[in-house]
């Protein structure tokens, strides 16, 4: 683990002595943390102190550094209550006089206020700089642009210089130092407030209605990170999932090329894209090359492409879509998609159809 | 001095009709009694608060639980954060101030006796209206339903198109009511310690207490303003069709979100500050030493009340305000900590070379001082506004804040509790049921808010009614719940303490902490005119002067 932290660190010879001990050791252990949880796999824990983008890198410091100055605090503190606490305690054979009163001192009281407002100036200037680095970052013109929208309770990903729209599983480039290709995010709320938050790859902003907020990322290492929506948004907030993939250049420009296509019509799947076509289905969703063209659901052009459906709440397989689509409330309770009411040899077709949708 | 009272008492001993007693609590303007029915009010929506978190721990405690539904988690957290911040926290601090505070600074009764019962009447017909909800929140037909916005209702939740019923309005008029009832309490306080004060007893020499309540009341003036008015905005919306934050009209859901916290940190601070003015009498009296640095003290809650008006939108780091804004709003969040670890030290200061008695209201705050030393410090890790993009809206917030209320206000309230109920009921409470009480709790606290901070660092966001498997949260969620059942037993033995020791406890005496202040001149309880006859102060410990003529405070003051 320390060496990992050394080969993120752009400066790691920089911050040595008690600080940089203490936070690498705490560093440690928080990355370490999820080993004595019963987790299966560590890659998809959105861990914030395993970085792997820019943002999340400068967060990480920054955190190892408050986390240091706050031990230290801590341990000054901490040993000087227990020490009074233990010291002054009235012993047994106490003579029943009382201790001389002490109603205070300047310096001391000059020493205790000073040296803390020193500390604060210090963290203030480290965290403004960090601030300032994430913030004001422009993006470069290689940079990918994405419009991300917060639905009651899923993603909407608009790619608008691609053509690409999707839904819920975020897919960008990896992002080389020597080719920097950072995803720029444009957020926008359809509804309520909602928070794009990946912890390994940013930290969270919020996504508010008539208002335009804006973050960035660039994962260094191929991988899916895990997210969530990270401010309450209704009934089902708790099951706004958020993958984002990050894809090898080459990956990224195949999944684009195949996103761009309208959908796929197969011969097979009539009579499931007639009743999707003639029930309400298409009030709410899009499939791009047919009459279906609705905004308020997730476009499913290429709904077959995606690892998850419903906002992640459940993997994208047969069984799944089809209890999605008979009771949507069996998946994810209060999510506004209403159970469609079809009988058996519709939702089999619809089923059947969706899954051409690749 | 006062040391002595008339032999009225004797005339309250005779039994009276059960119906003269009721009619004697619901129209008094007596501030001994609308104190106590603060606080009693306060501890029965304290159980309600609790009941709330549980149902709500005990569905977090596997992943994919099915104890309740998201519809009915929602309400759960929304009904507890505002239970527990509006009517428990604010009125028992109300109530021991009210208690309190003239009998600490000589006086009969507090300034505007009658105004004090409007606004007890207030808070509790409040409380009533939120509750009612349950019952009338879809209009009167069918189960009934509860706030589901969350504790801070950010817009445009609760407009009508997303919030619909009348629950949001029942929060809303709720909340609007009882702020009403606190604005009248602050005034009161604020009179009272004004204009009341005994002969002798100048600013420089109220307790330290009185001056705490001075700035928590000024505080509540000005905080409670702009909730007030953002009440009647989100009312105006909902039922006269305006927009202020209607955002499918073009209304803003961040001017909400400032409205709210420029109310709702300032609160943080008007919650605190009391409970640092019970660890301001407790802690030097069980230290058998006077308070370390008492100007300094009295200027670091000064300071701290004027810096919490500007850090509220530390809050809002996520919102996406500018990179000068966040800054700003980092360093005055950080400033605040100057103060704020001054007290720490203070208190330290007062220890240091005491005599330390380890009786329960001590033992409860000495466990705030390390608690609330590890708050601190988490809100400095979350002040710092790129930390905060992490942390901010995760469990790790969740456990800062309740660290704060639960590890600071809660201890020393419980500590307040210990210490003040000989004097408010005449008896002494059971030391060893006060002891195990607090065995339970800190180990309960520590199990549930410790182990919270972790899932919050490993990504698990707040107010989510379940959470995937797999992602390294559940053996913390497990532990945390584990910790609340450790808090309802500690919780058990002190309302049983509380009561066995009103029937059958020993008489406490006038003083029985041999303390320094005003209170514990008079009766226990006191009699309903507080003193015979007004006392006059030299010092800020008149009693310790009459204690020790031979060496008394004010040569050295």
């Amino acid at each position: 683990m320390v060496r990992e932290i050394h080969q993120n660190s752009p400066e790691p010879h920089r911050k040595r002595g008690l600080p940089w001990a203490l936070s690498t050791m705490a560093g440690c252990l928080l990355a370490a943390l999820p080993v004595f949880g019963n987790a299966e796999d560590p890659s998809q824990m959105p861990n914030m102190f395993k970085p792997q983008s820019s943002p999340a890198h400068a967060i990480f410091h920054l955190s190892l550094f408050v986390l240091a100055i706050c031990a230290v605090i801590f341990v000054i503190v901490f040993s000087l209550l227990t020490y009074s606490v233990i010291k002054f305690r009235r012993r047994a054979n106490d003579d029943g006089r009382e201790p001389p009163p002490i109603y205070g001192s300047n310096q001391i009281e000059l020493a205790w206020t000073v040296i803390p407002v020193l500390i604060v100036l210090v963290l203030f200037l480290a965290t403004a700089r960090v601030i300032h680095g994430i913030q004001q970052a422009k993006p470069p013109a290689e940079a990918i642009e994405v419009v991300a929208i917060g639905h009651q309770f899923w993603w909407e990903f608009r790619y608008p210089a691609l053509g690409v729209v999707t839904a819920n599983e975020l897919h960008v480039p990896v992002s080389d130092t020597s080719h920097p290709t950072p995803t720029f995010i444009t957020l926008l709320s359809a509804d309520t407030d909602h928070s794009f938050w990946v912890p390994r790859l940013a930290g969270k902003t919020d996504l508010i209605p008539n208002r335009e907020n804006h973050m960035w990322i660039d994962p260094h290492q191929p991988g899916i990170f895990i997210g969530q929506c990270a401010q309450y948004c209704g009934t089902q907030h708790a099951k706004m999932l958020l993958r984002v993939y990050a894809d090898s250049p080459d990956q990224f420009q195949k999944w684009v090329q195949e996103q761009s296509k309208p959908a796929q019509v197969s011969e097979s799947a009539k009579e499931g894209r007639r009743v999707f076509e003639t029930t309400a289905c298409i009030n709410c969703h899009a499939v791009s090359g047919t009459v279906a063209d609705g905004r308020f659901g997730p476009d499913l052009t290429h709904l077959m492409s995606r690892d998850t459906i419903a906002s992640g709440a459940a993997t994208n397989t047969s069984e799944n879509l089809r209890l999605w689509i008979h009771n949507p409330e069996a998946i994810k309770p209060g999510s506004l998609m209403p159970a469609m009411n079809l009988n058996q040899r519709y939702l089999d077709a619809v089923t059947a159809y969706l899954e051409t949708l690749r | 001095m006062a040391s002595e009272t008339i032999a009225l008492t004797a005339a309250h001993d005779v039994p009276q009709p059960i119906g003269t007693i009721l009619h004697d609590w619901v129209t008094t303007v007596d501030h001994k009694k609308l104190g106590i029915l603060y606080i009693l009010y306060a501890l029965v929506f304290l159980v309600i608060g609790g009941i709330e978190a549980t149902i709500m721990r005990i569905q977090l405690i596997v992943p994919h639980n099915h104890f309740v539904s998201p519809q009915v988690f929602n309400r759960m957290f929304t009904m507890h954060g505002t239970t527990m911040i509006f009517f428990v926290a604010m009125p028992i601090l109300f109530g021991f101030g009210n208690y309190l505070i003239p009998l600490m600074i000589g006086a009969r009764d507090m300034a505007f006796p009658r105004l004090n019962a409007w606004s007890f009447w207030l808070t509790a017909f409040g409380g009533l209206l939120l509750y009612f909800s349950f019952i009338g929140g879809n209009g009167l037909y069918g189960a009934g339903t509860a706030p589901d916005v969350g504790w801070f209702a950010y817009a445009p939740l609760t407009a009508t198109a997303f919030s619909i019923g009348h629950s949001t309005d029942f929060w809303t008029l709720g909340l609007l009511v009882s702020g009403f009832g606190s604005i009248g309490t602050a005034i009161n306080i604020l009179a009272t310690i004004v204009c009341l004060r005994c002969p002798g007893m100048t600013l420089g020499k109220m307790p330290l207490l009185v001056w705490l309540n001075l700035v928590m009341a000024a505080m509540v003036l000005l905080a409670i303003s702009p909730l007030t008015a953002a009440q009647m905005m989100l009312s105006l919306d909902r039922f006269l069709g305006a927009h202020f934050f209607d955002t499918l009209a073009g209304g803003s859901a961040v001017m909400w979100m400032h409205f709210f916290w420029i109310f709702g940190h300032p609160e943080v601070y008007v919650l605190v500050i009391p409970a640092f003015a019970f660890a301001s009498e407790i802690i030097p009296v069980f230290s058998r030493k006077p308070i370390f640095g008492y100007p300094v003290m009295v200027a670091a809650t000064i300071c701290i009340g004027f810096v919490g008006f500007s850090v509220w939108a530390h809050h809002m780091f996520t919102v996406g305000m500018n990179s000068y804004a966040n800054s700003f709003f980092t360093i005055t969040t950080m400033a605040i900590g100057v103060p704020t670890g001054i007290k720490i030290f203070n208190w330290i200061g007062t220890m240091w070379g005491g005599k330390i008695i380890f009786k329960t209201p001590m033992l409860f705050c000495i466990a705030f001082l390390f608690q609330f030393l590890i708050a601190g410090l988490t809100g400095i890790m979350l002040s710092a506004a790129p930390f905060d993009w992490q942390l901010g809206n995760s469990y790790f917030v969740v456990a800062h804040f309740h660290y704060v209320i639960v590890g600071g206000i809660l201890f020393t309230l419980f500590g307040a509790f210990y210490y003040w109920f000989p004097k408010m009921s005449g008896r002494m409470y059971n030391e060893t049921l006060g002891k195990l009480h607090f065995w339970l709790f800190f180990i309960g606290f520590h199990l549930t808010f410790d182990f919270m901070h972790i899932p919050g660092l490993l990504g698990m966001p707040r107010r989510i009614y379940t959470y995937e498997p797999g992602r390294g949260w559940d053996i913390w969620n497990l532990i945390c719940t584990i910790g609340v059942f450790f808090q309802i037993a500690g919780t058990i033995v002190f309302v049983g303490n509380l009561l066995w020791s009103y029937f059958k406890g020993k008489a406490a005496g006038n003083d029985p902490w041999d303390a320094w202040t005003l209170e514990w001149s008079t009766s226990s309880p006191p009699v309903d005119y507080n003193f015979a006859e007004i006392p006059v102060v030299n010092s800020r410990r008149p009693l310790w002067d009459i204690k020790h003529p031979e060496d008394p405070d004010w040569k050295y003051e």
